[in-house]
């Protein structure tokens, strides 16, 4: 990464005239858009930059120098799942033999495509213990909606209109109470015990209190402290006793490859991120995938379109099956992303994938022991693919876990996620995966010891932190207070 | 050993021994035994990399993914992006990296969105635009829950029949579930009817209204008056726009839009089978507190230097939980970074030459198949873009299979007789001219 700071924004650059495209000359200029009624142009053109062609290849070139991905350096992300985003996998879902198809083209024309979204969605049915996957959703909130509207459309298949209710564990995501909300759903949330994991008496009294206007409950295993529910046989069977069903959120999905499924302990509904568990790359912020499926018996329900295949003309289709949800988007969801899915299972193949959650789980299980004498743990025993610390053991340097994610910058590490989980103040939230080496591991471990060395003996050092990153600690305060949000009012200050 | 795993068996000696295990399986022993799996995946073997590119190689051949001539539109469009795009989307330090949380190390991203924002906010003629969306469909639902939560005492929102059906079709599933009710305006030669949105309005309780421009039939409507009708409700008035004609067209700003929402994939994202593109919101700036998804905003770091950073972050679902404006999370932020880079190359000018040679080559299409006897304009008389509708006197179906045989997309069927047809600026005059000449030889 760069340390000093490229500041120019692209309109900065622009010099009225510049043009960095080139167009055919050749073409029937019989007419144009003069032709549209004044009424329906708009007045000006656009204040888009005028640059020539180098000039945007140079300054998209160093703004990428401003910042920090996974092939930079490690990146122990919390709840995020930052490993490798193999190379292969872009080459593929660039060929352009895929990126030059239409959505709409007719079936025979595309059968490859459809293959592979056939194929994966019962690749990750195989992996998740679950009958049929749909692909649409563009993302992991998306899955979730979808999911829950999977849920609504059975109890409503079945009249059951009482049921309006999601019971959410407090540790959960933010993603599942605001998911719930948009699908029309009340969010009654479940009591953690003091170890994080779910307070299966207050489970038992909740359902006992309003179990007929229970749609579901949502959980996420490993939790978001990254500790497996012990009791979690026990959960689905009372929910689904009570009548609900029981959703999986795949957020942590990558600790159970080779392990567990999520089919078998019982849930009914789940949605995969394909952006952390199946290795695409997470783009800045996106684009993602979260596929959801479903144990038998729910398949009707899911989205339109929907990929089949017809054994006897041995095709793939696209459908629209009666009885669906609706539709959460135009066309088959982000296939892009699809392709590179795919393509990491088909490297890993079935005697590489069981060892994804066992590594994973190592590794973080390491990190955990070996940081545990100058970091509070306040949770005892195994963890899975993350690990939480409650900040710095020592508390009287004052140093918190803000500096110590700011001082990591310093390093050449991204931070740990920080101050999520909820349930402890100096949540320190770190996510290894499979693919770090022990060096790596221990490089981090060893700048740990020393961030918590350097609290005690040059704690303002630390506070002040970071100190080599291209720009210092921003003003939140004056960004939110004033906004900001385009150059043009920028300009106007 | 495996590519992606870098444990040799010493790695894994030392590090159980430091976690006081004997295998990796010990560290799932506080999994109940009944929810162990002990089976194996019926999944194929590993794939080396020579058998992976075979593999795809195959499932690519001509006969499993043609690559036609595309004459489709219906939402995704077969625009040129020059070379810079792809391949700067590519650095791996956008690729790889996380939602710009930590602002220290992400000014890149952070950065790319604050003009991304700029860009959107000056194609639809309104102040704000969050970081983007999923695609245009999503966005529009959200624009419609956005809507309802903003009205006092609303009742239904209003979507227009000449909204595409597919859009249509998602905010009816949002809508639903959300419980907001609908009302369908009708529509009149393929534009809204406008008596029976002046009825809706006059009943009152419209928290929202959405239509589309060009629409989805292609046609230019004229929205002269409606934000103010809507705006005497007290409603906003939402418009589904596309970006890329947007150089041209008057903006949902000048029309008086309150939300602007549609898909960017025409601005330099290949259609890769209908995803990703990537959705974009804009708003007016008394809205912003309202708006769903990421904002970026302009700052100052602690060595006073301009910086960018999340912000306005209360709307959202990892501080607000059930009481976001929504629950999306990340933006879809590598498709934004197509959009900043195609949009900084083609710029002020190259955007408007685009839409030119779209614009010339539909209507030169059009005349060509108006003179071949055979189809008629299913919406005489309205202004179209870059796509519009024909009816094709005679089988349809028929027709496009042997368009398709020629390797030609023909377009969309969009009714037993009605093809909907898009030309962008790759299509070719002597591609115009040999889709005329194979629609005009068939014979029945």
């Amino acid at each position: 990464m760069n340390r000093t700071l490229y500041g120019n924004l692209i309109f900065e650059l622009s010099k009225k005239g510049r043009k960095g495209y080139s167009l055919p000359h050749d073409y029937d200029r019989t007419h144009t858009t003069a032709e549209l009624p004044q009424a329906l142009r708009r007045k000006e053109a656009a204040r888009l930059p005028e640059c020539d062609e180098l000039t945007v290849v140079r300054h998209y070139t160093n703004l990428s120098h401003n910042n920090f991905g996974v092939n930079d350096g490690f990146y122990p992300l919390g709840s995020c799942t930052m490993k490798y985003n193999p190379v292969i996998n872009e080459e593929i879902a660039a060929m352009k033999a895929f990126a030059g198809l239409h959505p709409l083209q007719p079936a025979d024309t595309c059968q490859g495509a459809l293959e592979v979204y056939f194929n994966l969605q019962q690749s990750l049915a195989e992996l998740a213990g679950l009958s049929e996957f749909t692909l649409n959703p563009c993302a992991g909130a998306h899955g979730e909606l979808t999911g829950l509207m999977v849920i609504r459309a059975y109890h409503e298949s079945r009249r059951d209109d009482a049921r309006t209710k999601v019971l959410i564990p407090d540790s959960a995501h933010g993603t599942n109470p605001a998911s719930a909300a948009v699908c029309g759903l009340e969010v009654v949330e479940v009591h953690s015990l003091a170890d994080g994991t779910v307070d299966v008496d207050h489970l038992r009294e909740l359902l006992a209190d309003c179990g007929s206007q229970v749609a579901a409950m949502m959980m996420t295993n490993p939790n978001t402290l990254g500790i497996f529910e012990p009791r979690v046989l026990e959960i689905t069977e009372l929910v689904h006793a009570a009548g609900g069903l029981m959703y999986y959120d795949g957020a942590n999905l990558n600790a159970l490859l080779g392990e567990c499924r999520p089919g078998d302990m019982g849930f009914d509904v789940m949605h995969i991120n394909l952006h952390k568990t199946f290795s695409t790359p997470h783009g800045g912020g996106g684009p993602g995938s979260g596929p959801v499926g479903v144990r038998q018996g729910l398949e009707s329900f899911l989205p339109t379109p929907r990929v089949v295949f017809h054994e006897e003309e041995k095709q793939f289709a696209v459908d629209a099956p009666e009885g669906a949800l609706g539709s959460i988007g135009c066309f088959f969801g982000n296939f892009g992303v699809m392709l590179k899915a795919y393509a990491y299972i088909l490297t890993l193949g079935r005697e590489n994938v069981k060892n994804v959650g066992p590594l994973a789980t190592l590794n973080a299980n390491y990190i955990k022991e070996r940081l545990r004498d100058d970091f509070l743990l306040p949770i005892q025993g195994l963890c899975k693919h993350e690990v939480v610390f409650d900040g710095l053991a020592d508390k009287s340097t004052g140093v918190t876990t803000m500096d110590v994610a700011k001082r990591l910058l310093d390093y050449g590490y991204h931070a740990p996620t920080i101050y999520f989980p909820l349930l402890f103040h100096e949540s320190l939230m770190i996510e290894p995966t499979e693919n770090e080496s022990k060096e790596t591991i221990d490089a981090f471990i060893d700048v740990m010891h020393q961030i918590a060395a350097e609290a005690k003996s040059d704690p303002e050092m630390v506070k002040s932190a970071p100190h080599n990153t291209p720009i210092g600690r921003v003003d939140d305060v004056l960004a939110a207070k004033h906004p900001i949000t385009t150059y043009w009012k920028s300009i106007e200050e | 050993m495996y590519k992606y795993f870098p444990h040799t068996e010493e790695d894994l000696k030392e590090m159980l021994a430091t976690c006081g295990v004997n295998s990796v399986h010990d560290l799932f022993a506080d999994v109940p035994e009944a929810a162990r799996w002990k089976g194996d995946y019926q999944l194929p073997e590993a794939l080396s990399e020579i058998d992976l590119r075979l593999f795809f190689e195959q499932l690519t051949h001509p006969v499993n993914a043609q690559q036609l001539i595309c004459f489709a539109g219906a939402g995704c469009y077969d625009h040129y992006a020059p070379s810079v795009v792809q391949n700067l989307v590519q650095r791996s330090e956008f690729l790889t990296s996380y939602t710009p949380y930590q602002a220290e190390i992400s000014q890149g991203t952070l950065h790319y969105i604050f003009e991304y924002q700029s860009m959107i906010a000056e194609l639809t003629g309104l102040e704000i635009s969050n970081a983007s969306m999923y695609d245009g469909a999503t966005a529009t639902a959200e624009a419609a829950l956005m809507a309802w939560a903003n009205a006092k005492k609303a009742t239904r929102v209003l979507v227009s029949e000449t909204l595409d059906p597919k859009v249509r079709r998602v905010v009816e599933t949002y809508a639903h579930y959300h419980g907001v009710p609908l009302k369908l305006i009708p529509a009149k030669n393929g534009a809204f009817d406008r008596n029976a949105l002046d009825q809706e309005l006059a009943e009152g309780g419209v928290a929202g209204v959405v239509m589309q421009q060009p629409n989805y039939y292609g046609v230019v409507e004229d929205y002269s008056g409606v934000a103010d009708a809507v705006h005497e409700q007290k409603g906003l008035f939402i418009l589904h726009a596309n970006p890329s004609d947007l150089a041209i067209l008057r903006t949902p700003g000048e029309w008086g839009a309150d939300v602007a929402v549609g898909d960017g994939q025409s601005l330099g994202i290949p259609m890769t089978f209908g995803g990703p593109g990537v959705g974009f919101m804009a708003c007016t700036e008394k809205l912003i507190r309202k708006l769903p998804g990421r904002i970026v905003g302009q700052t100052l770091d602690n060595r006073g230097q301009r910086a960018f950073v999340l912000t306005l972050q209360a709307r959202e679902q990892h501080i607000r939980r059930q009481k976001a404006t929504s629950n999306i999370c990340s933006n879809q932020s590598l498709m934004a970074l197509y959009v900043t880079i195609y949009l900084s190359v083609m710029g002020k000018q190259g955007l408007r030459e685009v839409a030119e040679f779209s614009y010339a080559g539909a209507h030169s299409l059009c005349d060509k198949l108006l003179a071949t006897g055979k189809c008629k304009l299913t919406f005489p008389g309205q202004p179209f873009f870059n796509e519009f509708c024909v009816d094709y006197d005679g089988d349809l179906d028929a027709l496009l299979a042997e368009c398709t045989e020629c390797g030609y997309l023909a377009g969309v069927k969009v009714g037993e007789h009605t093809l909907m047809i898009a030309v962008t600026e790759q299509r070719t005059p002597e591609e115009i001219e040999e889709l005329v000449d194979i629609i005009k030889e068939h014979k029945e």
